[in-house]
């Protein structure tokens, strides 16, 4: 007679694992991922496979030799991560700066903590900000989209429509003078704009949230509380005076916050616990990120709104609390 | 300048003279007067923390005994278990009081059922925690008062004295125990016990809690005691009571005679750290249980040096040779 | 219909599984031996009164209430009382049972054993409530509490609905459903001895919509009866807990730590309701129930009538055999039932179902580290944090798991089903409760 198993209920369970939601995040990155691969070609391959290869390998390296615990690459935690990296930078990035960028990531973001579950901080946006301060050149010259379909040819930088706004508002320009220059709303949508290889794409990156929301990888928590408060801020503003601060469906489209508020500032390690909670995270990386926009020295600030936030996390997480079955708001319980 | 200067060394000297003297007021009124005894008395105490003596930290119990010693001219009952006699003698000369020595404890596993003794009929899977299991099943093995292998006494040990042995699945209890009582406390079966250390740390102890009647218990563990009371009747000190089908060596009465040991039929009843015996070959191998090989091995090597060091170890003849190893390294 | 009520927080949808839904109730033949565990309700064990070789008939009181809260057995057989013994019960320990050897089938004069409906209700409220106590009965859904106690509200307190429990959330099982379709006039009895017991104007009965064969019924026999009525309810695990139940029937929160009681609800089986009429108006104390046997390896799943103190191992013989590569057997459903260490354990009043899970099925998958993804958050039907909580448990931080709410926890499952990274998130939850529960008791002690 075989041994009966003995545990404590539940006897069954769901067909959820770590493994499944991080591949529901890779498919939920297609989308971005080809409309890179479209407008900057090749280069874009280049910067992914390499930046996968390389969180993968550095994951392998450092659980292996340094932590010495059990193998969890297959996880596909490292995966998500290599392609988020790829996705935050330029695409004409040299190979050896994204290779520097993975094991940032990895070994720095990640890893230093424990690994998987324990980091603070999103490891993608670790690796983002901690290029852009060490080779600030290369990390902001960003090529403009040639669809792949034009074939090759020579790859031209130019700025973001963010970094436009911001050195013309700089030089005392008006968005009426501007606006010749900058992209149409189409443009920002479809991605044909400048910027890093993921984040051109507004509605690639919408398409693949669609798909986390629906796969219940994510809540609608945070990325609707970040874009509602970066529209209701600059609103106001652009509300106030038009001519020196730009719309807020500018706002939305452009820069990496399509990307931060779907794909990074919803990272489960990262992002507070509570629906309550998400919703005054995703406030506070919103306010963040329009203030740095707006009156900061980058023309871009989701990055640094959502670590910035990332370290406020555990204090969110205990401020709020999910609602409690049985316990009126306000009402102190006695046992 | 100079003046700059002046000014900066002026202005700066000039607030760290307010301060000092804003502090010094502060100090002498909200001064907290405190027996500095107690701070003697901590300096003397292990620091382990480990809550042994019943207080939460050695710098409570510093104070509960320089105040039992202040209102009630005595710290009896008071007793820090890991710095043992030693230092409840200093603590006696701190506050100039006689100590009286307490007998050296030791912590001892009191089950004996390793996974060669007690087969696993069903699986466990879940939490690693003993006190879990316990609520949810009676073990592996099937004795409801076996030890569940789990460890809460090992997590519970402060002192690196207790670990799970792999291939018995049992906890054994080294020399740098201190009697600290944590793992007595975590075990949710009460197995473990603190008793004495003995002379020369002999010991000689019932290694079974188990209060099944005897067919019951034997059906499950082939060690275990099943209160046949032949060790009652071979002992003559009294020390040997026998409660719900289970018998118990008081070791206060104890004298270390080993009649017990020879005489129970289950080979529940352990010595350690005894010289081994000169071979009667009537008396030993006639034991009514068909024995398991390491058991016969250990009989068959007496000269297996577990004397001097050693512990509550089951007596399997492997674990008793690694014991050995470890004790020469260190 | 439209949007069906449901709980507010939380909760899961398991596959359900409901392999037995169409098999009738069998009766299943009166075995050779019966072993009669003590202790089978909630709160104290029962004491023995008859000693060996006392001979006994079915429904003869063989133990009495040990406490307040604790109920009186009857022999569920007729034949010898052969001894008093440790014997393994469902929780995995060896604790006292009677055994009793059987010779016959006579039962007690006093029960009536045919099947006519008795509507009218004679006793006064009182007699009622000692009635059930007396016939022993407890809450059958599995929590095993003695009923009378339930129906005896606290000075103070008063009842305003009765809720009947006729949810059967637990995937797999299916003995409320038969009960329902099989015994729905003796459970309207049953509803109003209850509402007659509590004082109360109005009963519903709350049923999950995977029933609709039970619900259409129930509301049409609920015509010719005062104050009851059926709400079918969407359906979503753990609806069957009292509070969640209340919640989605009349939207009315239990405060924590406090009993349905004091919103004024009462809630109680379906099974508890047919018993209860037995009890009361044929004066037959309970000594039988319905067991489901079933899993997706059980050749023939299957509803048995069993008299208590039936081995297991004939229940499953009954259903065609233990399947070969059985892995788990669990007494209750998939997501609150204990699994079993022997089949020689017998069936006792609490005992819905017995579960045969296969070894792929019922094996725990590796434990991976926490990505803090808070699905257990999300579906915890009362609020609480699980992964909070069971690390808190699993650190030994006790105060902070407490003050975390651990103690609310109804220990439904839901967490562990979800996580993603296979963390036992309910086994740290039990062993801080447990824990927590212990210190409750000791400052209480003070």
């Amino acid at each position: 007679m075989n041994k009966f198993t003995i545990s404590g209920s539940p006897h069954v369970h769901g067909d959820e694992s770590t493994k499944k939601v991080m591949y529901g995040v890779v498919i939920a990155m297609i989308p971005a991922v080809l409309v890179g691969v479209y407008y900057f070609g090749l280069d874009a391959v280049r910067v992914l496979l390499l930046a996968v290869a390389a969180s993968l390998f550095f994951e392998w390296l450092i659980q292996k030799y340094l932590i010495k615990g059990p193998l969890t690459i297959n996880d596909g935690s490292a995966l998500v991560t290599g392609i988020l990296v790829a996705l935050n930078v330029p695409s004409n990035l040299p190979g050896w700066m994204v290779i520097i960028g993975a094991l940032v990531a990895i070994g720095m973001a990640k890893m230093s903590f424990g690994g998987l579950g324990k980091n603070v901080f999103n490891p993608a946006l670790v690796a983002r900000v901690f290029l852009l301060v060490s080779f600030p050149v290369q990390m902001t010259s960003w090529p403009k989209p040639t669809p792949i379909t034009d074939g090759l040819v020579d790859v031209i930088t130019g700025p973001t429509p963010l970094g436009i706004v911001k050195e013309g508002l700089g030089n005392g320009q008006t968005m009426s003078q501007l606006s010749t220059e900058l992209p149409s709303y189409t443009q920002d949508m479809v991605g044909n704009i400048g910027g890093s290889l993921g984040e051109v794409s507004a509605l690639a990156l919408i398409l693949g949230g669609v798909y986390m929301l629906w796969r219940k990888i994510i809540t609608w928590h945070i990325p609707v509380s970040v874009l509602a408060t970066v529209a209701i801020f600059s609103g106001i503003f652009w509300g106030f005076d038009p001519e020196h601060y730009a719309d807020p469906m500018f706002h939305m489209l452009t820069g990496g916050l399509m990307l931060g508020a779907i794909y990074m500032a919803t990272d489960m390690v990262t992002s507070p616990m509570t629906k309550s909670g998400q919703l005054v995270f995703g406030f506070g990386v919103g306010l963040l990120t329009i203030l740095i926009r707006m009156w900061g020295a980058y023309p871009e600030g989701v990055s640094f709104a959502i670590l910035i936030m990332n370290a406020v996390v555990p204090l969110i997480n205990k401020g709020f609390k999910p609602r409690r079955f049985g316990v009126k708001p306000g009402v102190e319980v006695k046992a | 300048m100079d003046n700059i200067i002046v000014i900066a060394v002026l202005a700066l000297g000039g607030l760290g003279l307010i301060a000092a003297v804003v502090l010094f007021f502060i100090a002498s009124k909200f001064r907290v007067f405190e027996d500095p005894k107690i701070d003697e008395v901590e300096e003397a105490l292990p620091s382990a923390n480990c809550g042994g003596c019943g207080y939460p930290g050695c710098r409570a119990f510093a104070e509960a005994t320089v105040k039992s010693a202040k209102e009630n001219k005595s710290i009896e009952g008071l007793n820090c278990p890991v710095g043992g006699n030693d230092v409840m003698q200093t603590v006696g000369n701190i506050l100039g009081l006689a100590v009286d020595a307490t007998d050296p404890m030791i912590a001892v596993v009191r089950c004996n059922g390793s996974f060669a003794h007690t087969p696993a009929k069903v699986k466990y899977e879940g939490a690693t925690s003993c006190a879990f299991a316990h609520a949810l099943y009676g073990g592996e093995g099937g004795c409801q008062y076996g030890c569940l292998g789990l460890g809460d006494c090992v997590a519970a040990c402060n002192f690196d004295a207790i670990h799970m042995n792999p291939e018995t699945g049992l906890p054994e209890v080294n020399d740098k125990c201190t009697a600290c009582n944590a793992c007595v406390i975590a075990c949710p079966r009460d197995i473990i016990e603190l008793r004495k250390r003995g002379p020369k740390d002999k010991r000689i102890f019932v290694s079974c809690v188990n209060m099944e009647k005897g067919a019951a218990a034997k059906k499950n563990c082939e060690v275990a005691c099943i209160g046949c009371s032949l060790c009652q009747k071979a002992c003559a000190f009294d020390a040997i009571t026998i409660t719900n089908f289970l018998a118990y060596i008081d070791f206060n009465k104890c004298t270390l005679c080993r009649k017990c040991v020879e005489v129970c039929p289950t080979n529940a009843i352990h010595e350690i750290n005894f010289k081994p015996r000169k071979p009667k070959p009537e008396s030993a191998p006639e034991k009514t249980v068909v024995r398991k090989s390491e058991t016969v091995e250990k009989e068959a090597v007496p000269a297996k040096e577990q004397i001097e060091k050693g512990d509550t170890k089951a007596p399997d003849a492997t674990t008793e040779v690694k014991e050995d190893i470890k004790v020469t390294k260190e | 219909m439209g949007i069906l009520k449901t709980f507010a927080l939380g909760g899961v949808h398991p596959e359900e599984n409901k392999l037995s839904s169409h098999a009738a109730i069998e009766v299943l033949p009166v075995p050779k031996q019966v072993i009669v565990p003590l202790g089978q309700n909630l709160g104290a064990p029962s004491k023995a009164i008859v000693k060996k070789g006392d001979k006994v008939k079915v429904g003869q009181l063989i133990a009495e209430a040990g406490g307040f809260i604790s109920a009186n057995i009857h022999s569920p057989v007729s034949g010898t009382v052969l001894k008093i013994d440790p014997a393994i019960d469902s929780t995995g320990y060896r604790r006292p049972c009677v055994f009793i050897t059987v010779e016959g089938d006579e039962w007690d004069e006093n029960i009536d054993k045919t099947d006519t409906l008795i509507p009218e209700i004679a006793l006064t409220p009182e007699e009622i409530v000692n009635r059930i106590k007396s016939a022993g009965i407890v809450g059958l859904g599995g929590a095993t509490f003695p009923t009378s106690v339930k129906l005896m509200p606290p000075p103070g307190k008063t009842a305003e609905f009765l809720i009947i429990n006729g949810v059967e959330c637990e995937p797999y099982l299916t003995s409320d459903h038969r009960v329902m379709l099989e015994k729905g006039q003796e459970i309207m009895v049953g509803i109003q001895i209850l509402m007659k017991a509590l004082k109360v104007e109005k009963a519903f009965i709350g049923i999950e919509n995977n029933k609709k064969d039970a619900i259409t019924y129930l509301s049409e026999l609920s015509q010719s009866y005062q104050g009851i009525e059926v709400v079918p309810l969407k359906v979503q695990y753990p609806q069957g807990g009292e509070k969640q139940l209340i919640k989605a029937v009349v939207n009315r929160e239990v405060p924590s730590g406090k009993l349905p009681i004091e919103v004024g609800c009462v809630v109680q089986n379906v099974g508890t309701a047919l018993a209860v009429y037995e009890a009361v108006q044929k004066n037959k104390p309970l000594i039988e129930r319905v067991v489901t046997v079933t899993g997706k390896g059980v050749k023939k799943p299957s509803n048995f009538l069993v008299r208590i103190g039936t081995p297991v191992e004939q229940l499953i013989e009954a259903a065609e055999g233990l399947p070969e590569n059985t892995g788990k057997v669990i007494s209750g459903g998939p997501m609150m039932g204990k699994s079993l260490t022997s089949l020689d354990a017998p069936v006792v009043k609490g005992t819905s179902g017995i579960l045969i899970m296969e070894k792929e099925e019922s094996g725990r998958k590796t434990e991976s580290p926490c990505i803090r993804c808070s699905k257990c958050t999300y579906v915890c039907p009362m609020g609480l944090e699980p992964f909070l909580l069971a690390k808190a448990a699993k650190l030994g931080k006790f105060e902070m798991a407490e003050n975390e709410m651990i103690m609310d926890c109804i220990e439904c499952g839901s967490c562990q089903y979800t996580c993603p990274a296979n963390i036992p998130l309910l086994d740290y939850l039990r062993l801080g409760k447990l824990k927590v529960g212990q210190a409750i008791r000791n400052r209480n002690k003070k």
